[in-house]
Order: structure tokens, then sequence, then C-alpha cells
């Protein structure tokens, strides 16, 4: 491999929590756009209330803005709660957000709201009839979600998941403000110290590139999987 | 393993929409082998009352007795639900229905429409289930369709499809509700030979239909619903052939 002046394997590492950290925002994005979409379209008005307000705020703030909101405002948040427990109870602990948590909990919120809007519109799209049957025949929630509500739509999420997921990858490259060292820190590195900017920042498009790339062969795989029964006649 | 227990039992069941009272206390009694048949024009409550038996709609008021075991109600401020969830779920999986847009899962082929409740509701092993399906399949003649999917199928197919599912599951109650009318006329009589068939092994059966000469054919009762209210119940050449009501009188003559 191109030893990049010597900067390879950390530019290597980078990469990698890089990409850690995008798929593992993604899992938490997907989960609360479930739980977001859930509660709008709740009869209850005070979760409805809550899922609105939640992806109101999150889609009205620049993502740089909530990530330092989030960082510091709950490193802050944090100690004033180990503070009152000191005070109260004698317990001293001192606890340091991580800046891969904070990052992987800062992006999964963020694209948590975005996702909610793409399984409430997908959740609208399954038929009643298809989940009328379901507990016509014994199905519990929990059965009747994962067995028919969920993968039916899928196949209306899935787009927008996808759109979703490339602009989270993207969005990674801001975590480097709150000190994590992913690609492309240390890319920004490499350049102040050697005034190479293209020796570095190539490789690191290009590694976004290639994610993008794989990724859109795994949504290509998922979107066939999901369209079963819906496509061409046999 | 004859059993005494009556199938279905519905007792004075109530049902408002709003301020709107479209079930007025009805009751029926399905015995073993009944096939029990709901006439009346559009609005007159025949499918909500079936709906009412597997709780898709849920009664304000009555009772429901499957298989001699009563469903518990409470009551809370959004108004009668039932007390225990897993009774229902456990209740409905004896009780199939079949719907008149026949709601076959449409990301699932034939075949896994056919196990799906019977393998995650019931418990089955999948190899038995797939063993039943098939010859289920079979009988209503679908097995060369068995790896389609719904929307490769015609609405008769699709609907035979939804029986066999049904029946998939040994129900102790069949629920059809107009199950021939989002069908072309055409497809029709395929249906309907698959469910005279049921009739004649002795299932019991409860459907809400405008077919009435199949009615006449298959019924043990026929229960004509006006508004929401019992008019006339009793055996098919009865109601049917010799109507008291001048209204029921009507529903049955010709539409020209």
């Amino acid at each position: 491999m191109i030893n990049l002046q010597g900067y390879g394997p950390r530019l290597l590492e980078g990469a990698w929590v890089t990409f850690e950290l995008a798929v593992l925002s993604l899992i938490v994005a997907v989960i609360l756009g479930l739980l977001t979409a859930s509660a709008k379209l709740s009869r209850n008005r005070l979760v409805h209330g809550i899922g609105t307000l939640y992806t109101t705020l999150i889609r009205g703030v620049p993502d740089l803005v909530l990530m330092m909101l989030l960082f510091y405002g709950g490193q802050i948040g944090i100690n004033m709660l180990t503070d009152q427990l000191y005070e109260a109870f004698d317990i001293d602990i001192f606890i340091n957000v991580n800046a891969f948590i904070a990052g992987v909990v800062t992006i999964g919120l963020i694209f948590g709201a975005y996702m909610g809007e793409t399984f409430r519109g997908a959740f609208q799209s399954v038929e009643e009839g298809q989940m009328e049957a379901a507990r016509a025949y014994g199905m519990s929630d929990w059965l009747a979600f994962r067995r028919i509500r969920f993968p039916l739509m899928m196949r209306h999420a899935l787009p927008g998941i996808g759109n979703n997921w490339m602009v989270l990858l993207k969005t990674t490259a801001l975590v480097s403000i709150i000190g994590l060292t992913d690609m492309v820190r240390v890319a920004a590195e490499a350049t102040k110290a050697t005034h190479e900017p293209f020796l570095f920042m190539v490789p690191v498009a290009m590694t976004y590139l290639l994610i993008a790339t794989l990724s859109e062969w795994i949504f290509s795989r998922l979107a066939k999987r999901y369209n079963a029964g819906f496509g061409e006649t046999h | 393993m004859a059993t005494t227990a009556t199938p279905l039992q519905a007792r004075n069941i109530k049902k408002r929409f709003g301020t709107h009272e479209v079930l007025k206390g009805l009751s029926l009694e399905a015995h073993q082998g009944d096939v029990i048949t709901l006439i009346g024009a559009s609005g007159s409550g025949k499918s909500t009352f079936l709906r009412c038996m597997n709780l898709l709609e849920q009664p304000d008021e009555g009772e429901l007795i499957v298989h001699d075991e009563p469903i518990h109600f409470r009551d809370t401020k959004h108004g009668r639900e039932p007390m225990d969830w897993k009774q229902v779920e456990r209740i409905r999986a004896k009780l199939s229905m079949v719907f008149q847009n026949f709601n076959l899962w449409a990301h699932m082929t034939l075949l896994e429409n056919v196990i799906e409740a019977p393998v995650h509701v019931l418990g089955k092993p999948k190899k038995q289930a797939i063993d039943e399906a098939r010859s289920l399949l079979d009988r209503v003649g679908l097995l060369d369709r068995a790896d389609y999917y719904p929307t490769q199928m015609s609405g008769g197919q699709q609907q035979r499809g939804a029986i066999a599912r049904a029946l998939a599951m040994d129900p102790e109650v069949m629920l059809f509700d107009e199950p021939t009318s989002a069908l072309d006329p055409e497809l029709v009589g395929d249906v309907l030979k698959v469910m005279r068939g049921l009739a004649d092994e002795g299932r019991t059966m409860i459907l809400v239909t405008h077919e009435i000469a199949f009615a006449r054919d298959v019924s043990s009762q026929v229960i004509y619903l006006h508004q929401g209210v019992i008019e006339e119940s009793g055996a098919p050449a009865q109601v049917l052939d010799d109507p008291r009501s001048e209204r029921l009188r009507q529903f049955l003559a010709p539409k020209h």
C-alpha cells in the first residue's frame, strides 16, 4: 500500500472510525425514526406532540450547531447530574463525554428525525386490510409489525433510507470538530504538516465514494427483496 | 372427538359509530356445522356485526362466547375494550376470516400466506404447515399457483387462496365478509363451489353475502338485518321463500 508520507495507517484508522460511526449512527437513526413515525401516527396527543417537536427542532437547526450543542451541552448536563449525585448521596463520579459516543448519538438524533418522516409516509402506504388480516389471524401487535407492516412499508421506505444514509455518511465528516479522529481530520492534519492537500484529500474522497457505491449496491439488493410480489407478473 | 361446546354465541351486541347506533342488540348462536347467512341492504350492519365477532370492531355492549369461553371486557374512558388482548388473539386464531378484498399479504407468495399464521401464531412446525398448505391449495385448485404472489393471480384465485389460508388454521368458525362482492361475475362460481364444499363437510360458517340463491342452498339459518335490527330469521325456506315483512319481500324482489 502507498505510504502517504507515513500517514497511511492513520488514514486507514480514520476511515474505519468514519465507517463505524456512520453504521452505528444509522442504526440509532432507524430505531429513532421508527419510534418517531409511530409517535406521529399515534392518536395520543402528547405522544404526537413529542414526535412533532422533535422533528421540527432537529430539522430546523443546522447539524453543526446541534452537534456542538449536544456535545458541550451534554457534558454540562452530565456534570450537573454528577454534582447533584455528589451532594445528595456523596457519590463521586466523573463522566467524560466520549467523543465517539457523542458523535453516534448526535448523528443518530439528527437523522432519526429525517428517518421519522420517511417511515411515517411508508407506514401510511400500507393498506389497512393487510394489518386487519394480521389481526384477524391472531397476530399480536409485535408479530404483525414484524411480519406484515415492516416488510410492506420497507418497499416505500427504502429509497428514503438510502438518501438519508448517503447524507448521513457525509455528515460524519463534521465530527472532527468535536475532536473525533475520523479520516477527514487525519487528512486535514496531514495536509497542514505537508502542504500536499491532494495527496490526502483525494484518497479520502475516494473512500467516501467507495462506501457510497457499495451501499448503492446493497440498497438495490434490498429493494429487490422488498419489492417481491409487487413487480412484474410471473 | 366430538365436543358439545357451542362454536360461537353473540348476545345482544350493540355498536355505535359516534352517535349513530349501527347494531341495536343482535344475537346469534352458531352450533357445530351451522351455516348462518346474514343478508340485508348496505348499511344494515351485517358486516359490522360479523366484524364484532372477531373483535375487528369492538362492540359497545353485549357478550361474545367462543367455544364456551366468554370474552372479558372492561370499560375505559375511550369506551369498552377487551380486558386481555392475549385472550382476543387466541380466540381470533380460532375464527378465520375471509375478506371481501381477500387481503392476502402482498409480500408473500400464496404458500407463504397459507403457512404464515399456522407457523407464527399457532407455532406449527414449518414442514408440517407446508405439507398441509399444499393439500389445502390442491383442494381449492391452486397447487400450481403456490409460488405466485397475490398480484399475479386473478381475484377469484386470490379469494380461493384466502379460503385456503383460513382453512389452514383449522378454525372453529369461518367468517366470510362478502367473499364474492369484489369479484368479476365469471369468477364467482369457483369461489362459491369451494364454499359449498366446506358447508357440505360440516364446517361452521357465518357469512355475509348478496348471493341469495347460494344462501338458500347452503344455509341452515338466514338472518335478515335492517338498520341494525334482526328483522327476520329462520330456515332459508321460511325467510327467503316466505318472507313475512314487506321490507324483506322488496329486498328479495328481482331488481330490473
